[in-house]
């Protein structure tokens, strides 16, 4: 990990520029979110099912944490899907750090871990604007943060190892079509997946974003079991880890052929 | 930094009768890309020598398997068979603390556009674990060497393909490495461009640092490189001192005569007799001579020939990888 650091240390460099552009990003994208469908979407919801009718709480308060587990993915997908290709092909970012010191699974590791400095960064401004819209009541919604992270980085890293992969930039916008929106949408997020037709509402649980979804809402609603949240955690760690030793040896491939 | 250096050379060994160490050594390298139906041979079985303090050149046309090569030593790239020591540590575990004690300017310019010029070089140092402020001060003091002092603070992507390239070179040096490897270090540049990085190559030289580049640049090579390789299709043709290869391949000196109607095979039948040697290009024919003089009163006896023009000229590596592949270097 410590070797990786000057990786991460490259990737602050160069975003420090945007970092106005990137906050502004952070903070428009949750406000226009929260108000659109939290409280535009939320009163109509709320006056036809009353005001704990989405599994026991008001709409602002069932999607906002969901809101904060889909803010994760995007940013996660944000941060490894092109930056990994423009790292490799455009920038020079791979191609100089594969040629110094550093080791491939530095390489790697130092970008993810920027991204998951980015992806913390995202999630405190979320949480932090949500709470001003009044979505949270448990102060459990400060462990729903870091939880969400995780969810970041279990995308995160596989979308790396599917990155690396690609020669194309195109490919990366129909990933982001057909995979990362859709499971944004129907991941529990906006609604309980328990609404899907039968057989996809099987797909949803094998997403981590559902699992994200699932364990950030239950802590923000101060209502998460130990046992339910360990498997959450354990299905998302999983996918983390082996979506960094697929990334591992796809960038070891495609870094030093 | 120091510290890698020092204990690169207790483990190397020394080539016979304690001459310099040597830094690069391989015996039979191969690399090979792709499996089956689509394997490709890049470098077919070549033996390569470095010794420390030399410049060591690869001359061989595009596809030759110069930049393969370079990445194997670079350890980069695995080899695919053979043996390979560099800095006296075999590249397929040793390959991070090899890296440490090299500099790499690639045949692609791996420079960050968005970066400053200054910012590109910070950040490389402490991709080799220099503190921050060592990597500040180590990099005014390559800008100063590489005459980008003033232009510290610019984008990358403002600078000219010649200041990209001296910053690749700076950046190479960021770490002291005791080799650095240069491919291509002056493709696209143009002729001013090119003697300037030259210059700084010489005092790169000078310093005592160990060398290695690749070109097509018959000319580039003859001027940088102690010794060379002749490379051509993964393997080494034929290796010595620029000298060396040209009086082992070649004449002293060589006539060019080009027909004035740019048809060579017939002029050519007829100069035959006149060298030791001629080569017939597509645009004019060269005739190998130890007397470049004599050789070119002939050949304007030829009143019958209409030849645009006659031009006597010192034979160069050109000559001598045309020797060796039948083939010119940059086509
Ligand atoms: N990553 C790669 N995958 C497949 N083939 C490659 C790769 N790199 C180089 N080659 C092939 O190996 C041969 C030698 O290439 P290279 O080493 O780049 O030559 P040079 O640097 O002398 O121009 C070429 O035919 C090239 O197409
Ligand atoms: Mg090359």
């Amino acid at each position: 990990m410590r070797t990786a650091l000057p990786a991460m240390e490259y990737w602050l460099l160069r975003n420090r520029r945007y970092w106005r552009t990137q906050l502004s990003a952070m903070t428009v994208g949750p406000v226009l979110y929260l108000a659109a469908l939290g409280l535009g979407v939320g009163s109509l919801v709320d006056d036809n099912v009353g005001a704990d009718g989405v599994q026991g709480v008001d709409y602002l308060a069932f999607i906002a944490p969901g809101l904060l587990a889909v803010t994760a993915m995007q940013q996660g997908f944000e941060e490894s899907s092109w930056p990994v290709i423009g790292a490799l092909r455009w920038w020079g970012s791979y191609p100089a750090q594969q040629v110094t010191s550093l080791r491939t699974r530095d390489v790697l590791t130092g970008h993810l871990l920027y991204v998951t400095v980015k992806l913390t960064a995202a999630v405190t401004v979320f949480t932090a604007i949500a709470a001003l819209f009044g979505a949270f009541d448990s102060a459990w919604v400060l462990a729903a943060a870091p939880a969400s992270v995780l969810c970041g980085v279990a995308h995160a890293a596989p979308i790396a190892a599917f990155s690396i992969t690609r020669r194309v930039e195109m490919s990366i916008a129909a990933f982001y079509r057909f995979v990362i929106l859709p499971t944004s949408l129907f991941s529990g997020a906006f609604f309980p997946i328990s609404q899907l037709p039968a057989g996809l509402e099987q797909v949803a649980y094998v997403t981590p974003l559902w699992h994200g979804v699932d364990l950030c809402r239950d802590l923000a609603l101060g209502e998460a079991t130990f046992a339910a949240s360990l498997g959450h955690v354990a299905y998302l760690a999983l996918w983390a880890v082996g979506g960094y030793l697929l990334a591992l040896r796809l960038y070891a491939r495609r870094l030093a052929p | 930094m120091s510290a890698t250096r020092d204990e690169a050379s207790t483990q190397e060994g020394s080539t016979a009768l304690g001459a310099a160490p040597a830094l690069v050594s391989a015996r039979g390298l191969v690399k090979a890309f792709g499996e089956g139906d689509k394997r490709r041979v890049a470098v077919d079985g070549i033996d390569v020598e470095v010794l420390e303090g030399e410049a060591f050149g690869f001359l061989g046309p595009n596809g030759a398997g110069k930049s393969s090569t370079m990445r194997m030593i670079g350890c980069t790239s695995p080899a695919t068979g053979g043996t390979l020591r560099v800095l006296g540590l075999d590249p397929a575990t040793d390959g991070p603390a090899i890296r440490a004690g090299l500099g790499v300017v690639p045949q692609e310019d791996s420079l960050d556009g968005e970066l400053t010029v200054r910012d590109n070089l910070v950040i490389y140092g402490r991709y080799f674990g220099l503190p921050w402020k060592a990597c500040r001060s180590r990099a005014d003091e390559l800008l100063e060497f590489v005459q980008l002092s003033d232009r510290s603070d610019s984008r990358v992507d403002t600078l000219s393909g010649g200041m990209k390239r001296r910053l690749t070179i700076a950046r190479a040096l960021v770490n002291n490495p005791r080799m650095v490897l240069l491919d291509e270090p002056t493709t696209g540049l143009d002729p001013q461009a090119r003697h300037v990085v030259w210059e700084r190559l010489f005092q790169l030289k000078r310093s005592g640092v160990t060398l290695i580049l690749t070109t097509h640049y018959m000319d580039e090579a003859e001027q940088l490189c102690d010794r060379l390789v002749v490379m051509d299709a993964g393997r080494i043709a034929a290796g010595g001192s620029p000298r060396e290869l040209i009086a082992a391949h070649c004449t002293r000196e060589v006539v060019e005569a080009r027909p004035a109607d740019g048809e060579t095979a017939r002029p050519a039948e007829v100069l035959a007799s006149l060298a030791e040697r001629i080569e017939v290009l597509p645009d004019r024919i060269l005739l190998y001579t130890d007397s470049g003089d004599d050789t070119a009163a002939a050949v304007t006896h030829h009143h019958e020939l209409d030849l645009a023009s006659v031009l006597v000229r010192r034979a160069s590596l050109e000559d001598v990888f045309l020797r060796l592949t039948g083939r010119t270097l940059v086509d």
